[in-house]
């Protein structure tokens, strides 16, 4: 029988500022991304027009930029798609235009038609995809994103608030804003288009990364009633440490998952799972070093049922452990309902 | 063992009503024949999931009302307008089963599946609506030529084939003794046209059954049949299929070719119910020029029918002239429903106004990207599925294998969840499904994990195994419930593809409970049952 990370005793929150530290890093420089660069919008939320063209023969992009820019259609974006016999072409509509003139499909359309034939060779192509929407219904798209968004954090609050305590709950949901935000900082960085699809997943990762925490904190939940001497932030480490198994085990189906997703699905689909993969990463990072650790702040501050995660960091924390390991913290000392682990050796 | 028995009793009704409804069945799709690039209905045996537009490619067309050319002031009833022109038309796009339907208030959203060529529907759609009223052929001229007709056929090669002509009075019982006395079909020989024709109810009526109308279509569309229709005379189909019995069929209209009066002229056309005689009414306004000459023709039509034409079909039964008509009327529609008066109602208004439409989100696939991207869905999905077995059945043994089997009910569920609700797969619900089969063993990794722990803590098999199911249970309902609660919101607000995801989750969510808890704990129970004397489980 494998068992990986079988009592293990890994002392997680001692390095909670460590990972404060890296998660406050990424955010700063996502954040100074997005202020620079800032998000790279799908024609879904800005309007316009995209078309991906197959042609026959590799063109290059830039033959093809030429090429566009000869037969009228200035600024567009192009791209290869997977292939470089696959192109995108997007002809966005910047911001000073009006809502009348543009959504012009049909120009856009007999442009990039001239530019193919021009670059590409009369019949050399086929256009395998094209996209137009109006700046209006751009606009609604971000409002339904955000909503949702909004929404999910309200209903998922609200249902943690019913099954588990409200400190838990604002434990969680912090965790998962430090998701969002991360994901979101992560999105900036590898400059992947914003479209609905990522929009969907990173919903996805609020929902599997709150998972990925109610399944710690519903373990601590019960261990603060088996376990009744021993401090939050011992309980904590002791919930982690024997959820180990089972968090590897799911990330790992899980990642198997996305990353087949990633190689093999496709181009369209790619961005999503892109921001899966990371998503499972930060999920599983968030519930052990922000949630958890943020309970601990949360109790401290505001000193739940008989104080106890103010007891743990008054005290100092027990003695560290290390990878290898003493057994698991020490054990109650009067008799609990369930006998406490015994180290299986 | 009767738990047991009972257990494998509900898994194999679930397997079987999922097989069920995942068998290929025969499907009616209407499509455009390639030769005469007329709809025809061909009947295709396939699996009956419904694909997205993304995968099988075809146009997305959202359409508003377009207020460029100054403002509309009900944009609902526009669009409602709209919408009722563009489903009359629905024959004209090259596709199986469109799309047409509103989206919140002043939207409406069109989508052809297989549909290639976005100007050509575009073009259908942005068409202005025609209405008109005609009288029907009261002197029975057309069916005075049937005859001629068939003979032209005749010459032309064609057989007659059909029905015998006593149908007709099989087909309306006693109260079309008109019918059975002047209907074309008791003609000496049945003709190639006639016998394929029975006669309406009402003058220039006839009815055809709805697998032989394209048939009828085309004969009457033929040059030399149109020569020998009666000059000043018009063939018009009927807008809906009417079902007699267990039969449907379509109705062919013979109507004078002259409009007494079309759309421009009317005014206004509201559906009420009648107060005193309990009736569906239809009131409408004319214009004054339009009252003018509405009165004169009606006075000459007592007594015969009209028939309303929205885009060349007609719409509804031809309701018949009671006395002259100016500028305010009424068409009595019996003991039909509000419903279908409304619908008249906003038939006339359709023509009336027309609604002129732009298109604000426009989306067309290939295709061959659709099938690329099934393809490449199907290659990633079976990857993903190779690694999550290997890793369950590496890691978890006899347990995994458990799991395993549990996954491949797993993922029949899910399908048919999909096909018996009807709903739609997309590209990201594609990989919302390949994902879901990640998270799919998580509870199954919760129950392993915890009848690990109770072993380690010296329980028995039997225990270990009880316990280990129930102790997991709060934290796998727990998050499943967070995950289908995001899942949920992203379906309320999401629009398409999108939709599918949150769908394919939703289902998967569902389907993974059954298998996960149910199916492995019943496994299991077997498995205990088999083996009394085990000591150690592979877990």
């Amino acid at each position: 029988m494998i068992r990986l990370f079988a009592n293990a005793n890994y002392d997680f929150i001692k390095w909670r500022r460590w990972a404060y530290g890296i998660t406050a890093a990424i955010m700063v420089v996502g954040a100074f991304d997005l202020v620079v660069r800032g998000l790279n919008y799908s024609i879904e939320f800005t309007g316009g027009t995209l078309m991906q063209v197959e042609t026959k023969t590799a063109v290059g992009t830039g033959r093809l930029r030429q090429a566009l820019d000869d037969a009228g259609l200035h600024g567009a974006e192009i791209q290869t798609f997977g292939s470089d016999t696959s192109y995108v072409i997007r002809a966005r509509i910047s911001a000073e235009a009006g809502e009348n003139e543009v959504g012009d499909t049909v120009a856009v359309a007999a442009a990039v038609g001239r530019a193919l034939d021009a670059s590409a060779g009369p019949g050399q192509y086929r256009v395998e995809r094209t996209e137009s929407v109006r700046p209006k219904v751009g606009k609604e798209l971000q409002g339904k994103a955000f909503l949702a968004i909004v929404l999910s954090f309200f209903v998922t609050l609200t249902y943690l608030a019913a099954r588990f305590e409200w400190r838990f709950g604002l434990a969680a949901v912090l965790a998962t804003a430090h998701d969002v935000l991360a994901t979101i900082a992560f999105i900036s960085l590898m400059h992947i288009e914003v479209s609905l699809i990522v929009v969907g997943a990173v919903l996805t990762v609020v929902g599997y990364s709150l998972n990925d925490t109610i399944i710690i904190f519903d373990r601590v939940r019960e261990n603060l009633h088996k376990y009744r001497r021993q401090n939050l932030y011992e309980i904590l480490n002791l919930s982690i440490n024997e959820t180990l198994p089972r968090s590897v085990l799911t990330h790992g189906t899980t990642l198997a998952t996305t990353l087949s997703l990633l190689l093999l699905a496709g181009e369209v689909i790619r961005p999503f799972a892109w921001v899966m993969s990371f998503g499972i990463f930060t999920g599983t990072f968030s519930s052990i070093y922000i949630a958890a650790p943020i309970l601990l702040l949360i109790e401290k501050r505001w000193p739940g049922q008989d104080a106890r995660g103010a007891r743990a960091l008054g005290a100092r924390a027990p003695v560290p452990a290390s990878p290898a390991g003493p057994p698991a913290p020490a054990a109650p000392k009067t008799p609990s309902p369930t006998p406490p682990r015994v180290p299986a050796r | 063992m009767n738990t047991i028995r009972g257990r494998l009793i509900t898994i194999g009704i679930l397997a079987l009503l999922s097989i069920g409804a995942l068998i290929p069945r025969n499907v009616k799709q209407r499509v455009v024949d390639q030769k005469t690039g007329k709809m025809k209905d061909t009947t295709v045996r396939r699996v009956p999931v419904n694909l997205g537009l993304d995968l099988q490619g075809g146009i997305h067309l959202a359409l508003e009302v377009d207020e460029s050319k100054g403002p509309v002031p009900d944009c609902a009833d526009a669009i409602q307008r709209a919408e009722r022109v563009i489903r009359t038309r629905i024959d004209e796009f090259g596709t199986t089963e469109p799309v047409v339907q509103i989206q919140g208030r002043c939207r409406l959203i069109v989508e052809l599946a297989g549909e290639k060529d976005p100007a050509r529907a575009k073009s259908v759609i942005e068409r202005t609506a025609f209405l008109e009223f005609r009288i029907t052929d009261m002197q029975n001229q057309f069916q005075n030529a049937l005859q001629q007709i068939d003979a032209v056929l005749r010459r032309a090669g064609f057989k007659s084939r059909g029905a015998a002509p006593s149908a007709v009075s099989q087909l309306f019982g006693a109260d079309t003794t008109k019918a059975g006395r002047d209907s074309a079909a008791d003609a000496n020989a049945p003709g190639p046209l006639s016998s394929l024709l029975f006669q309406g109810q009402l003058p220039g009526e006839f009815l055809v059954p709805e697998e032989q109308w394209e048939v009828v279509d085309s004969l009457v569309q033929r040059p030399d049949v149109r020569q020998a229709i009666p000059r000043g005379i018009d063939l018009k189909w009927g807008a809906q299929v009417e079902s007699r019995g267990a039969k449907s069929y379509r109705a062919l209209y013979a109507v004078e070719s002259r409009p007494i009066i079309t759309g421009e002229e009317l005014q206004k056309a509201t559906a009420r119910r009648d107060q005193l005689t309990n009736q569906s009414v239809v009131d409408f306004v004319l214009s004054r020029r339009g009252g003018r000459k509405f009165g004169e023709e009606t006075a000459r039509h007592i007594q015969h029918y009209m028939a309303i034409i929205l885009d060349g079909r007609v719409q509804g039964q031809p309701p018949i002239i009671k006395n002259q008509i100016t500028t305010r009327g009424q068409i009595e529609l019996g003991s039909k429903t509000l419903q279908e008066a409304s619908d008249l109602a906003l038939v006339l208004r359709a023509g009336a106004l027309p609604a002129p439409l732009t298109i604000v989100d426009e989306k067309s696939i290939g295709a061959s990207l659709g099938a690329d991207s099934i393809k490449d869905g199907i290659r990633a999905g079976i990857v993903g599925v190779v690694l999550v077995i290997l890793i369950m059945v590496g890691y978890y043994r006899l347990s995994g294998v458990l799991a395993v089997a549990a996954l491949t009910l797993y993922c029949l569920f899910t399908v048919a969840g999909l096909s018996a609700f009807g709903f739609t797969l997309t590209l990201p619900g594609m990989a919302g499904f390949v994902l879901s089969i990640g998270i799919a063993v998580d509870a199954n990794v919760l129950i392993f994990e915890r009848i690990r722990e109770e072993l380690v803590h010296g329980k028995s098999l039997r225990l270990a195994v009880d316990d280990g199911f129930k102790h997991a249970m709060n934290a796998i309902v727990d998050s499943n419930v967070s995950t289908a609660l995001t899942a949920f919101i992203l379906y309320l607000v999401g629009t398409g593809p999108v939709k599918g995801f949150a769908i394919t989750l939703i289902i998967g969510i569902a389907a993974s409970m059954v298998s996960a808890i149910f199916v492995v704990k019943t496994l299991f129970l077997i498995w205990l049952q088999r083996r009394p004397a085990m000591t150690t489980l592979s877990v």
